[in-house]
């Protein structure tokens, strides 16, 4: 039962296949926020793992740097779930379609 | 001991992600998100990524979860949310497919032998610490751009979110907003 570096790229896969399917299947854009969040996160782990299995720093860095545009997404992305909330009353994605195609 | 560590992580991980995505009442997705977050930051101390722990400590289950609590005050939070979700079927084969192909990816033996670190961490220092070095000499402009991102994203959240902050929000008493500002007028 040694933890090497692939058990961790399969937990990262997993958790970002959580994140997919939730994106895939909600229709509330606030819940689409929670998934996203989760496939970036998912993303964090298998960088700090590289960075941690090869002795790079550049891994932690580039998962710093996620962290700060996932923070710079949630603060604009709230502001426009609350605008949209205001105009239509609801989160559903459907309300949305606007063109009927 | 790290094989503990990294099974009851990941173990309640998933859990609590799937919890995330599966549940109806956004309060409950919301705190099983937050549990999920500080768990991934264990697995950041396991790893030996110090710094990297705390900033997601501080972060996402500090920062991140606020915001959306407080994005939760002008949404109603104990309501189930209704969707039409589309066919469990086609959701679990899609999700279930890529899941193969990716973990068949990342399961396959690695053939690159002359991998070789590039930014090494300065002998006999800690985490922080030569995290500290590295993004203030290497990453430095990319650190100035993230923050100058940062603030451009704080102005649009304000900005977004305070927009007419005074007028209720509900659609239904609108028209009595209006009427009021009318009556004033007059």
């Amino acid at each position: 039962m040694t933890v090497g570096l692939t058990q961790y790229l399969i937990l990262s896969v997993i958790l970002f296949v959580i994140g997919l399917a939730g994106v895939i299947r909600r229709k509330n854009l606030l819940m689409l926020f929670f998934a996203t969040e989760i496939m970036l996160n998912a993303a964090n782990i298998a960088f700090v793992a590289i960075s941690a299995h090869i002795g790079d720093l550049s891994g932690q860095m580039f998962a710093i740097f996620i962290m700060a545009i996932a923070a710079s997404e949630v603060a604009v992305g709230l502001g426009l779930l609350i605008l949209i909330y205001k105009k239509y009353g609801t989160l559903d994605l459907d309300n949305l379609s606007t063109l009927r195609g | 001991m790290e094989a503990i560590a990294f099974y009851t992580f990941g173990v309640l991980i998933t859990g609590l992600f799937l919890i995330t995505v599966l549940s109806k009442n956004v309060l409950n997705a919301m705190s099983a998100l937050a549990a999920g977050m500080v768990l991934i930051s264990g697995l950041y101390f396991v790893l030996g990524a110090d710094f990297l722990g705390a900033v997601q400590l501080v972060v996402y289950s500090g920062a991140v979860m606020a915001l959306y609590a407080f994005g939760m005050m002008f949404f109603d939070a104990t309501k189930d949310v209704k969707e039409k979700n589309p066919s469990g079927m086609s959701v679990f084969l899609l999700s279930g497919l890529s899941a193969v192909v990716m973990v068949t990816i990342f399961a396959a033996p690695q053939i690159g032998e002359n991998i070789q670190a590039l930014v090494t961490s300065p002998n006999g220092l800690d985490n922080p610490h030569s995290i500290g070095i590295v993004l203030f000499t290497k990453y430095l402009i990319p650190f100035e751009v993230a923050a100058v991102m940062l603030l451009v994203a704080m102005i649009a959240g304000i900005i977004l979110a305070s927009k007419k902050m005074d007028v209720s929000l509900s659609e239904n008493e609108d028209h009595l907003v209006e009427e009021s500002e009318l009556k004033e007028q007059k």
